[in-house]
């Protein structure tokens, strides 16, 4: 068990250092900072005191050293084209992105598990059939339509919903917070569907043949033969049994939909991460991209940890796949 | 093969037994062909700046009030007939997908075979990566591997090589399935008699790795590249669409939908809306079809 988790820490700390690698290299040899932040006609003094400001006459390994050094305290410089550090530009997008994130998660997972319960107990009927074709719909189109779509729909044709932004936001201390006001909530609305439709339907899919599969067991015949209604066999008996597959899904999606969260912002112009991150790419904003970069890296990194120690923890059977597997 | 017998064939009974196949095939044929023929159908050349009319930008589809006959879909913001963006567009969007799979194919390929073939240290490595990519999103990987890209390559060269630069971030974002598809496939191959064969003949291992392993493992892969290249195509659209793909002077559908993305609010929904339309029947019907492969394919699901 110990050198599971210690192995799995290690690999964990090893994807970090390769991605952090990559985020320095960004930094060291892509472009020349110190002309884009004096311009052309800088003296040479001028020059040499930000080369020196930046660290940038050092070698390559006491830099990165240092890089990591500063990255594990959160500090990843200044942006180039804000002049500000980077830490407390992402510390001002990121409730937005964690926001936007975690209700699209909810939404998935509830829409998906009430959807795939009803589509798997009513399998016949219309609205089953209905919500399976709009589910394959919501797999094949490409995330930045749908939103495309609901924008057209509900902004433009409607007029009911905003069409881009956050609306107005509460800061509580250093969180801003948008689920406090009016606006604020009707600017959530298509965002959150947009990005949790993907998920919505991966998650309906997975109940829906996953309910299929239960209720075909023995376990259920002999509820049913001992007289339980229907309710309590469905929901007491199938249902919690599906539920350990979809928790860790969805666990594990939750880092994809803040990754996905770069194109729906895009589409909404959410002031989140992804937006930065996408803003960034398009000025060479090198310092930006890197702390992105390490951040998303470090959410999916520490996410899949959890759900492997997880795993480990809730099957017993995993242990003895998992010690042959890692030979 | 005659006629007669590739009709008889298993795979075309069961095409000709699918009518959502078929309708697919149909349509995938209308937009592949549509996208070759780009240059001798559409009625303009979008890419000709010689020949843009900037007076007509902004004209709405032929059939509403202040259409004009010579602009069937309208035009966008140049002035250029929308049909003819599209087609071209699509022809790039094909392109780059298709070009993309292509090199995630002999990528993922290559290291599956080297992996399987020769195990020990090599292929824990190679797996190891395999893994770690695997735990990202193949989105995520080509954004900021095309992210990357672009900012370590001169600004002034974006437009030429955003094209290379769009199919090398897909392919590299793709290659792990491929990879390890041959690599299980290998495993199981090289302990058959034919290889044991092979090696005391004196072959090489490049030569068995060639000759004899990979057209026996190439079966499968092929069946994922069609599944792939609807991805793809997604994948070049997406990115595109956040302006970190093909330039807006030679658009695919994805530079389109952006463009036009600008102008929905402003009321010219057809700018986004028909590029939009003309992304999603191609994608669907390559969907379709690449399923319908996979399941004809495989005889557990007959």
């Amino acid at each position: 068990m110990l050198a599971f988790v210690l192995r799995r820490i290690a690999q964990a700390v090893l994807v970090m250092l390769a991605v952090g690698l990559i985020a320095f290299s960004l930094f060291r040899f892509v472009g020349d900072p110190v002309l884009f932040m004096l311009g052309q006609d800088a003296t040479p003094e001028d020059r040499a005191r930000i080369t020196r400001l930046l660290g940038l006459d050092q070698p390559f390994y006491v830099q990165y050293a240092q890089f990591v050094g500063r990255a594990l305290q959160g500090n990843f410089g200044l942006s180039l084209r804000q002049a500000q550090p980077v830490s407390k530009l992402i510390a001002e997008r990121l409730p937005a992105t964690l926001e936007l994130s975690l209700v699209a998660a909810l939404l998935a997972l509830v829409g998906g598990v009430s959807m795939g319960v009803y589509t798997a107990l009513r399998r016949n009927s219309w609205l089953a059939q209905m919500m399976l074709a709009v589910s394959l719909v919501g797999v094949s189109l490409p995330t930045f339509l749908i939103g495309i779509l609901l924008i057209l729909v509900f902004a433009v044709l409607l007029g009911w919903l905003p069409s881009f932004g956050r609306g107005d936001t509460v800061a509580l201390g250093w969180w801003s917070t948008g689920l406090l006001t009016a606006s604020g909530l009707k600017s959530l609305i298509l965002p959150a569907i947009t990005l949790g439709l993907f998920q919505m339907t991966l998650i309906q899919r997975l109940v829906r043949s996953e309910m299929l599969e239960v209720l075909r067991t023995d376990y259920i015949k002999f509820a049913r033969a001992r007289g339980l209604t229907d309710r309590a066999v469905h929901f007491g008996h199938a249902l919690r049994n599906t539920l350990v597959p979809v928790i860790t899904i969805t666990g594990l999606q939750l880092g994809a939909i803040i990754a996905f969260a770069i194109i729906t912002e895009t589409v909404f112009q959410w002031p989140g991460m992804g937006l930065l991150f996408i803003q960034a790419v398009g000025f060479a904003d090198v310092p930006v991209m890197a702390a992105y970069l390490c951040l998303i890296a470090l959410f999916f990194v520490v996410i899949n940890l959890m759900v492997d120690l997880l795993y480990y923890a809730v099957d017993p059977r995993l242990r003895i796949d998992r010690s042959i597997a890692a030979g | 093969m005659n006629l007669q017998a590739i009709w008889n064939h298993d795979l075309a009974y069961s095409f000709r037994r699918s009518p959502v196949t078929v309708a697919a095939a149909l349509l995938t044929l209308a937009c592949v062909g549509g996208a070759l023929l780009a240059p001798w159908i559409a009625p303009y050349n979008p890419f000709d700046a010689a020949s843009l009319d900037l007076n007509a930008a902004f004209a709405p589809p032929a059939w509403s009030a202040q259409g004009r006959p010579g602009y069937l879909l309208g035009t966008d913001d140049q002035g250029r007939d929308l049909l003819s963006t599209i087609l071209y567009g699509a022809r790039i969007s094909l392109g780059v997908g298709i070009a993309a799979v292509l090199f995630a194919l002999f990528l993922g390929v290559t290291l599956g075979l080297l992996s399987g073939y020769f195990g020990g240290r090599l292929d824990a490595a190679i797996m190891r990566i395999a893994d770690i990519q695997l735990s990202f999103p193949a989105i995520l990987i080509a954004l900021l591997v095309d992210g990357v890209a672009r900012v370590a390559l001169p600004a002034s060269s974006h437009d030429e090589i955003a094209v290379p630069v769009l199919i090398f971030s897909i392919g590299v974002s793709g290659w792990v399935q491929y990879a390890r598809t041959v690599r299980g496939s290998t495993l199981v191959e090289k302990n058959k008699e034919y290889v044991q064969a092979a090696r005391v003949i004196g072959r090489r291992p490049l030569a068995i790795m060639l000759r004899h392993v990979l057209p026996n493992v190439m079966g499968p892969v092929l069946v994922i590249a069609t599944i792939h290249i609807a991805t793809a195509i997604i994948t070049e659209a997406t990115l595109s669409f956040l302006g970190v793909g093909v330039p807006p002077t030679r658009p695919s559908l994805g530079t389109l939908i952006r463009i036009g993305n600008e102008f929905l609010l402003s009321g010219e929904w057809w700018i986004t809306v028909f590029p939009g339309i003309a992304l999603v029947i191609l994608v669907l019907s390559v969907n379709l079809l690449g399923d319908w492969l996979r399941d004809a394919l495989n005889p557990k699901l007959r």
